[in-house]
């Protein structure tokens, strides 16, 4: 395990190199420069500030500047933000995101699993087509169509829900299952197609001939057999989330990381798009190894580590 | 029929399947009784119905199925009336049944002694620690070496054999009345069916259970049946001990199934085989349903049903050829072969003893 672990985590360093050497580049093709929308400075007063941020220098030294502050921790100032350390900015700010995309995973999958069971507990009844209906929304409705459509009637016509401010829990309610329609959708989906499948299997049957209760049956055999593959899309869901997140969160003003993101991008704040990218891309690594080793744990046949004998 | 030895007694079941297309007639008008301590085989092709038999008795029918009459006695109690809180009760705890296939008949995600423990847990309210440690016993009785430390491990870690053994273990745990057995060695090696039959077998003894052993396999029904059925399209055609149906088979059907099995002194190039493909249940021909493919079919086949007429007091068979009336035909020479040999066993067992002869002593003759 610990092997496997330092191999990942190798991957993981990696991956980020790759990741910080195409946005740079890429980034540096964005149209505009950080100082765009200030038409009131002098040429002289551009140079200046283009040295104190060394953005006079050929791109390749830039990079390479960056790369040797970023391993030591240092990932630059913010440009909009008046001079504020990336790191600082992106600490201060990440608690919401974190925060709402977790509840809108675990509100979706958990929910999810229960809409999907229940549909296939009960294939081609009511139960089942309704499960399948709400499955075709959540996926093909947009999380920020949804957004609005839940801030105007829950909100303003309803009133039960603030619309676009941060501060308690109540204030996540909207955005949560704004962002967490999609994974609801999607897991429904898969664990009722799995679900299905499993329950005509042998082993199910085996279990029957048991005496097994059908609850007994669901919670023992069919449930985890079935969540098995679920774990697969629990990355691309993720993702689903963290760009969702940006939109959703500039939607509902949510001080977090997305919503500075799409302003960072807007303004050409090249610190803050490589301290983001940075954070997206290593969340991301996290859930995926994380889900390679929930794999191991939940099913026997691909554990990782083999016992040793 | 009714005595006290019989542990199941079906009567006159009848099972449609309700389809697009129309109801499937897939049990039509079956009854048999199982007794004590006995392994009675059903023998037929597949769709024959054997199988929807035993899943009927289990009350495990999918769901587009439809009893529309018959009875299944167990210990005074119609099987078919009872809820299915009572079917739950009486599945792995009365009646238990081994699947086809070991190598996807176990939760592949769950440990192996956890799963032979279940049926204690679900039924007798054990504990766990309790449940395991006599799913141990079980498991060296069924003879898995090593079994202490191998009683957390899971399924995908054993091989064919081994897995079926485990799925014997978990029907046996509570030593249930009445085994039902689908075909259990038909997904093994021919070297590990011999095995398995050698240890269920054994494990009657053990455990004084009774066995319905379903089969298409004629060569396994010889060494471990005491009575043979033999279902063609959804009914039984004939029945009788192991001996009768093996050597004085009657009906049509059962010679063509025995004619098809390769035996040692079986001469000549080609395996004989039934002509033609058994009939469409949606829609059953009126008279004998096997009057189609039968080389010895009479006119009142194809249009009147065939009673069971009585050969023995344990063997009868529904052909019309048993009728007086009937014209006298000779079966396929390896039949007249088998009865040749038949009636000189007899004679032997008769000479030697008087007494009326158990049929567990012939069976040694084979």
């Amino acid at each position: 395990m610990a092997k496997y672990l330092a191999k990942r985590i190798f991957y993981l360093i990696l991956t980020l190199f790759i990741v910080i050497t195409v946005t740079f580049f890429l980034m540096k093709l964005l149209p505009g420069t950080p100082l765009t929308n200030q038409a009131k400075l002098s040429k002289s007063q551009i140079a200046l500030i283009y040295e104190q941020y060394g953005l006079d220098k050929p791109v390749w030294q830039q990079y390479l500047l960056y790369l040797a502050g970023a391993v030591r921790g240092n990932f630059g100032t913010s440009f909009q933000f008046s001079d504020q350390p990336v790191s600082y900015l992106l600490s201060s700010r990440i608690g919401p995101s974190l925060q709402i995309g977790l509840q809108a995973m675990i509100f979706g999958v958990i929910l999810g699993i229960i809409v999907g069971a229940f549909g296939a507990m009960r294939q081609n009844t009511w139960v089942d087509t309704t499960a399948t209906v709400v499955s075709i929304l959540g996926i093909s409705i947009p999380s920020f169509v949804l957004a609005v459509l839940l801030q105007y009637y829950l909100g303003l016509k309803l009133g039960w829900f603030p619309i676009a401010e941060w501060g308690g829990f109540i204030y996540t309610v909207l955005p949560t299952l704004a962002l967490g329609a999609t994974p609801l959708a999607e897991s429904a989906r898969f664990v009722r197609t799995e679900m299905v499948d499993v329950l005509s299997s042998d082993y199910i049957e085996l279990a029957k001939a048991k005496g097994l209760s059908r609850t007994g049956i669901i919670y023992h055999h069919a449930l985890r057999n079935s969540l098995i593959p679920l774990i697969t899309i629990v990355g691309p869901l993720a993702v689903n989330i963290m760009t969702g997140s940006m939109v959703v969160e500039n939607i509902f003003s949510i001080p977090g990381i997305g919503e500075q993101f799409v302003k960072s991008v807007l303004t050409n704040d090249y610190p803050t798009i490589m301290g983001l990218t940075i954070i997206y891309s290593f969340m991301l690594c996290v859930v995926l190894l994380i889900t390679d080793i929930l794999y191991g744990i939940v099913d026997p046949r691909i554990r990782i580590t083999g016992k040793a004998n | 029929m009714e005595n006290e030895k019989n542990i199941l007694e079906v009567r006159n079941l009848q099972v449609n399947f309700k389809t697009y297309a129309g109801d499937v007639k897939a049990i039509r008008n079956v009854s048999f009784d199982l007794r004590k301590g006995e392994t009675l085989a059903i023998v037929g092709e597949s769709g024959s119905g054997k199988s929807v038999t035993t899943r009927t008795i289990m009350g495990l029918n999918a769901r587009n199925a439809d009893i529309t009459s018959g009875s299944i006695l167990y210990k005074d109690q119609d099987l078919l009336k009872k809820s299915d809180k009572e079917m739950e009760s009486i599945r792995g705890q009365d009646i238990a049944e081994i699947f086809q296939d070991p190598m996807t008949s176990l939760d592949p995600t769950m440990r192996i002694g956890k799963q032979i423990a279940e049926p204690l847990m679900v039924h007798k309210g054990m504990k766990k620690e309790k449940a395991l440690a006599q799913a141990l016993e079980m498991m060296k009785l069924v003879g898995i070496t090593d079994a202490e430390n191998r009683i957390n491990d899971y399924p995908h870690q054993f091989s064919g054999g081994m897995r079926q053994r485990i799925v014997i273990a978990i029907a046996l745990i509570n030593y249930p009345e009445i085994l039902i057995a689908d075909e259990p060695t038909t997904a093994l090696d021919v070297t590990i069916q011999a095995q398995i039959l050698n240890l269920m077998k054994e494990l009657q003894d053990k455990i004084s259970t009774s066995i319905i052993f379903i089969t298409h396999d004629l060569g396994v029904v010889a060494g471990m049946a005491d009575r043979v059925a033999v279902m063609y399209a959804g009914k039984i055609v004939e029945y009788g001990t192991v001996d009768e149906i093996f050597y004085n088979p009657k009906h049509p059907y059962t010679w063509g199934l025995l004619s098809s099995m390769p035996t040692l002194d079986s001469s000549g190039d080609e395996l004989p085989s039934i002509p033609g493909t058994p009939p469409d249940l949606l829609d059953p021909p009126a008279g004998d349903a096997f009057a189609a493919r039968n080389a010895y079919a009479l006119k009142i086949d194809t249009e009147q049903e065939p009673p069971f007429f009585k050969v023995s007091d344990t063997h009868y068979a529904a052909t019309w050829l048993l009728h007086p009336d009937a014209p006298k035909v000779t079966p396929p020479e390896q039949i007249v072969e088998r009865q040749k040999k038949y009636a000189a066993m007899q004679k032997d067992l008769v000479a030697k003893q008087r007494p009326s002869v158990p049929v567990e002593e012939q069976e040694e003759q084979q």
